[in-house]
C-alpha cells in the first residue's frame, strides 16, 4: 500500500508559490475554500515515488507567523493545529533568491515550530543577471535543513525538490533561535506553567491573540502562577524577536550570499521612471485600460457570434430529430438556449482574466497601487482599492474578497460598499446585446467604433460612480481609523505563460460551473413558467384566438404568432410580468423585460438568457437572440421596443442596480452584518430606478 | 529630528531607534529595523506615498508612517 504525506507550501507573497505549485502538480489541482471563510484553497495529490504520494497545499502568502489578516491566519492556524487533517508532515518554504533575507524570517519561525522545513529558493534563473552567488552547502549547514535551488520559470530543480520532500524524515528539527533568549524570565515562567508544550508554539498562540482579536484568548489563561504581559509589552517582545531573527539571518547570509550591487537595480529604475511618472504614469494606466476594453470587445465578437449560431443550430437539430413533445421542447427551448446563455460569456471572461493576470504577473499592479493611493484616499479608499475595483470588472465577489489586503477597516469597508458599481462581466452580455441593438456599428473618425466607445463609457461610468459614492460614504461613515499602508514593489518580470493560462482556465471554469448552474436552472424554471398557465385560457389558446379572429383575413403565420403571444400572456410568467408592468413602463420597458430584470436578481447575466427563453417559446422561426429582440414592439408607444431611449435607460439601470444575490452574500460575510448588503441593495437599486426613469423620459 | 518623511529623492539614511507603537509590525518584518539602510527611490505624484528601498526590499509606505521612523542621514562623499 502506498503512503500519503501532507506537504504545505508556505512563503512570502510573490515568491512564486503558485508557480511552484503549478509546476509540481500540473492541471489536476482542486480549488476550493477554507471552511467558513472565503480564502481560496488550492490542493492536489501527486505521486513522489512508487509507494509515496504527497498531498500538496498552496497556502496564502504571508511575511511572518504574526498574522494580521484572515489569509495569513489560515497559515498559522494550520501550523499550530496538529489535529487538522491537512497538518503538514513537511513544510516547503518557497523563497525568492533576490529577497532571501526577508524570506528567511518566515523560514526560521516555521522551523522553530519543530516541523521538518525545506527551503526552496525560487527564481534561480535570475541569479546570473543579478550577479548573485550562493553557497548552498554552507547554507544547509547553517540552517540545519535541506535547501533546493529551483526555477519555476525554467522548470528546473523540481526533481531534486521532490526527492527532498520524500526524504523529509532525515531533516533536523533543531530550532534556529532559542525562544527563551527573547526574554529569559518571561519564557521560563511560561515553560514552567506549561511544561509539556513546545515553547515557541505557546508564544505564537499568545501573540496570535494579540494580533488577531480576542477569539482565542482563553487558550492560554493566567493559571498556574504564570504572569501574562500586557498587549503593548507583547508587541515589544515581538519586535525584539524580529530583530533577533534578523541578526541570525544577517550572520548566515554574510557567509553564504554575495551580490553584485551594480547589476541589481538597473532595469527596475528605468521602467519605474516611465510607469510611475507624474504624467505618463497616469496616461499609460488609462491607455492600458482603454486598450484592454477595446480588445475584449473586438476579440470576443467572432467567437460569440459563432457560439450563438452553434446553439441555434443545435436547438433546431433537436427540434427536427427528436420525437415531438414536452421533452423535446424542454431541451430545445429551455436547456439548450440556457446553456448557450452561459457559454456565450466565456470568450470575454477569458480575455479579461488574461489581461488582469498579465498585469499582476508583470508587477505592474503594485505600481498602479502606488500611483493611485493619494488619489484614492481623497475618495475614502486606499491605493490598494484599485485592485478590487479593477478585479470588480470581472466579478464583484472576488473583488470584495480582494479588499482584505486593505489594512484600515474604514478604507476597506468603503471599498467593499462601492465595488459592485464597477462593471462586472455579468453586466457585459446585457451591455453588449443592448449596445448592438441601439448604437450604430460605425466608426468615429474612421477609427474608433461607436459601440466600443459606448462600452468604455459604461466602464468609466461604473468606476466614476464607485469613486464618487466612496467619497460620499467616507463622509457619512463615522469610523476612527489609523492610516496604515505597506506595499511591496516587486521586480518587473515577463509573465510566466503557464500561470496566465491556469488563471484563465480556473476563473472561466469557476464561472461556467458556479454561475452557470444558476443560469441554467433559472432558464429551465423560466421555460416551465412560460410554457404553462394557471387558467384554461392557456390550454385553450388555439380555440380562443381562432374564434376571435377573422380567419379569412390572416395568414397561417400571423395566426401562429397571435396564438403564441396569447399563450405567453396567459402563462404563469405572463401574469407575473403583467403585475410589475406598471412599475417598469415609465422606464420604457415592457413586461417581458420586467421578468428579465426580476430574474437578474439571481445573477445579472441571466437577463439575455431570460429574454432568449421568453422570446423563443412557441417560436418556430430560426432566429438569433438579437434578431428576436429587435423584432419586439413596444406595446404602448408602438414602434420597436428597443429604441435609443429605452436602450440607454436599460443600460443605466443595469449599471447602477444591485442585482446579485451572491455579492450580497459575500458582503454579509466580509462585514459580519446584514446592514451593509441591505444598504447596497436598496441604495443602489433605488438610485438605478431614478436614473433610468429620468433618462428614458428625457430621451424618448 | 530627521525621519524617512524628510528624505529627498535618492538620499540614503540609517534607521534609528524605533519607539512608536504605531509602526506596523509588518514593516519590521520586511526589514525596516534599527541599523538597516533606507533609500528614498521615488515620491508618488501628489507627494505621497513614498517608494523606498529598505534593506534590499522595495516597498511603499505613506508619509504618516514614514514620519514615525527616525533616521540618520548618510553623507555622500
Ligand atoms: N524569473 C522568475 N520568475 C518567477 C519564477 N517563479 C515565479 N515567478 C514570477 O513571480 C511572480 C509571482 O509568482 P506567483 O506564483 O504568483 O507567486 P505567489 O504570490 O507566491 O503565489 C510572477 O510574476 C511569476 O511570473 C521563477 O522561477 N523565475
Ligand atoms: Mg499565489
Amino acid at each position: 500500500m502506498s503512503k500519503q504525506i501532507n506537504v504545505a507550501l508556505v512563503g512570502n507573497p510573490n515568491t512564486g508559490k503558485t508557480s511552484v505549485f503549478n509546476n509540481l502538480t500540473g492541471l489536476n489541482q482542486k480549488v476550493g475554500n477554507y471552511p467558513g471563510i472565503t480564502v481560496e484553497k488550492k490542493e492536489a495529490v501527486i505521486k513522489l515515488s512508487r509507494n509515496l504520494k504527497a498531498h500538496i497545499l498552496d497556502l496564502p502568502g504571508t511575511y511572518s507567523l504574526n498574522a494580521t489578516s484572515l489569509d495569513e491566519n489560515v497559515v498559522i492556524e494550520l501550523l499550530l493545529n496538529k489535529n487538522d487533517k491537512d497538518y503538514p508532515d513537511v513544510v516547503v518554504v518557497v523563497s525568492d533568491i533576490e529577497n532571501l533575507k526577508r524570506n528567511l524570517l518566515l523560514f526560521t519561525q516555521i522551523k522553530d515550530l519543530g516541523l521538518p522545513t525545506i527551503l526552496a529558493i525560487n527564481m534561480a534563473d535570475r541569479m546570473d543577471r543579478k550577479g548573485i552567488q550562493l553557497d548552498i552547502d554552507l547554507l544547509e549547514k547553517r540552517l540545519n535543513t535541506k535547501v533546493n535551488l529551483i526555477s519555476a520559470r525554467k522548470n528546473e530543480g523540481f526533481d531534486a525538490l521532490k526527492q527532498s520532500i520524500s526524504a523529509y524524515q532525515n531533516i533536523s528539527l533543531e530550532p534556529c533561535l532559542d525562544a527563551s533568549s527573547i526574554d529569559k524570565t518571561y519564557f521560563e515562567s511560561l515553560q514552567k506553567a506549561y511544561p509539556d508544550q513546545d515553547l515557541y508554539k505557546l508564544w505564537l498562540v499568545i501573540t496570535q491573540d494579540v494580533n488577531f482579536g480576542k477569539t482565542n484568548r482563553n487558550r492560554i489563561s493566567s493559571e498556574s502562577g504564570f504572569k501574562p504581559k500586557s498587549d503593548s509589552e507583547i508587541k515589544q517582545l515581538q519586535q525584539k524577536e524580529t530583530i533577533k531573527r534578523y541578526q541570525f539571518i544577517n550572520n548566515t547570509l554574510k557567509e553564504t550570499l554575495t551580490k553584485d550591487l551594480a547589476l541589481a537595480t538597473g532595469l527596475r529604475a528605468k521602467i519605474d521612471r516611465l510607469l510611475i511618472h507624474k504624467v505618463w504614469g497616469y496616461v499609460i494606466f488609462l491607455s492600458i485600460l482603454f486598450l484592454i476594453f477595446q480588445t475584449i470587445y473586438d476579440w470576443s465578437t467572432y467567437p460569440m457570434d459563432l457560439i450563438d449560431e452553434t446553439f441555434l443550430v443545435l436547438s433546431e437539430f433537436v427540434k427536427d430529430n427528436f420525437p415531438a413533445g414536452m421533452l423535446s421542447d424542454l431541451i430545445s427551448e429551455g436547456v439548450i438556449p440556457g446553456i448557450g446563455g452561459i457559454v456565450i460569456f466565456v470568450p470575454q471572461i477569458a480575455f479579461l482574466f488574461l489581461f488582469i493576470s498579465i498585469l499582476e504577473e508583470t508587477g505592474y499592479m503594485s505600481r498602479v497601487v502606488f500611483l493611485m493611493d493619494r488619489v484614492m484616499r481623497k475618495f475614502g479608499m486606499s491605493g490598494k482599492s484599485v485592485v478590487p475595483l479593477v478585479s470588480g470588472t470581472a466579478c464583484a465577489i472576488p473583488a470584495v474578497m480582494a479588499a482584505r489586503n486593505i489594512e484600515s477597516w474604514k478604507e476597506r469597508l468603503v471599498t467593499i460598499l462601492v465595488v459592485p458599481f464597477t462593471t462586472c462581466s455579468a453586466r457585459l452580455p446585457v451591455y453588449l446585446i443592448i449596445i448592438s441593438l441601439v448604437i450604430p456599428n460605425e466608426r468615429w473618425l474612421g477609427l474608433f467604433n461607436y459601440q466600443g466607445i459606448t462600452l468604455m463609457l459604461l466602464y468609466l461610468l461604473g468606476f466614476g460612480t464607485a469613486v464618487a459614492s466612496g467619497w460620499l460614504a467616507s463622509k457619512m461613515l463615522k469610523i476612527d481609523f489609523k492610516s496604515y499602508f505597506v506595499v511591496e514593489m516587486p521586480d518587473y518580470k515577463l509573465p510566466i505563460f503557464k500561470n496566465v493560462v491556469y488563471t484563465v482556465v480556473e476563473k472561466t471554469k469557476s464561472f461556467v460551473f458556479g454561475a452557470g448552474k444558476i443560469i441554467l436552472a433559472i432558464s429551465i424554471i423560466l421555460w416551465v413558467l412560460a410554457s404553462y398557465g394557471p387558467t384554461d385560457k392557456f390550454d385553450n389558446a388555439d380555440d380562443i384566438v381562432k374564434s376571435s379572429t377573422d380567419l379569412s383575413r390572416v395568414t397561417d403565420e400571423e395566426l401562429e404568432t397571435e396564438i403564441s403571444s396569447f399563450k405567453l400572456k396567459h402563462s404563469y410568467i405572463g401574469y407575473a410580468g403583467k403585475a410589475i408592468e406598471p412599475i417598469v413602463t415609465p422606464l420604457g420597458y415592457d413586461w417581458k423585460i420586467g421578468i428579465a430584470i426580476i430574474s437578474s436578481f439571481a445573477a445579472r447575466e441571466v437577463f439575455v438568457g431570460t429574454l432568449a427563453t421568453i422570446y423563443s417559446v412557441g417560436n418556430e422561426d430560426e432566429q438569433t437572440i438579437k434578431s428576436r429582440m429587435s423584432a419586439e414592439t413596444n406595446p404602448i408607444l408602438g414602434g420597436p421596443l428597443f429604441t435609443f431611449a429605452s436602450g440607454i435607460s436599460l443600460l443605466l439601470f443595469y449599471a447602477f442596480a444591485m442585482q446579485c444575490m451572491s455579492t450580497l452574500a459575500i458582503v454579509k460575510k466580509e462585514t459580519g452584518t446584514w446592514k451593509w448588503p441591505l444598504v447596497q441593495l436598496f441604495g443602489m437599486s433605488g438610485f438605478a430606478y431614478v436614473v433610468a426613469l429620468i433618462a428614458f423620459q428625457a430621451l424618448k | 529630528m530627521t525621519t524617512i518623511a524628510s528624505l529627498k529623492k535618492g538620499q540614503r539614511a540609517i534607521i534609528g531607534e524605533m519607539n512608536s507603537e504605531e509602526i506596523p509590525l509588518k514593516l519590521l518584518e520586511m526589514g525596516c529595523l534599527p541599523g538597516n539602510e533606507v533609500e528614498l527611490i521615488q515620491v508618488a505624484p501628489f507627494k505621497d506615498p513614498l517608494y523606498l528601498n529598505i534593506n534590499d526590499t522595495f516597498l511603499s509606505i505613506r508619509k504618516d508612517t514614514a514620519r514615525l521612523i527616525n533616521v540618520e542621514l548618510i553623507e555622500d562623499e
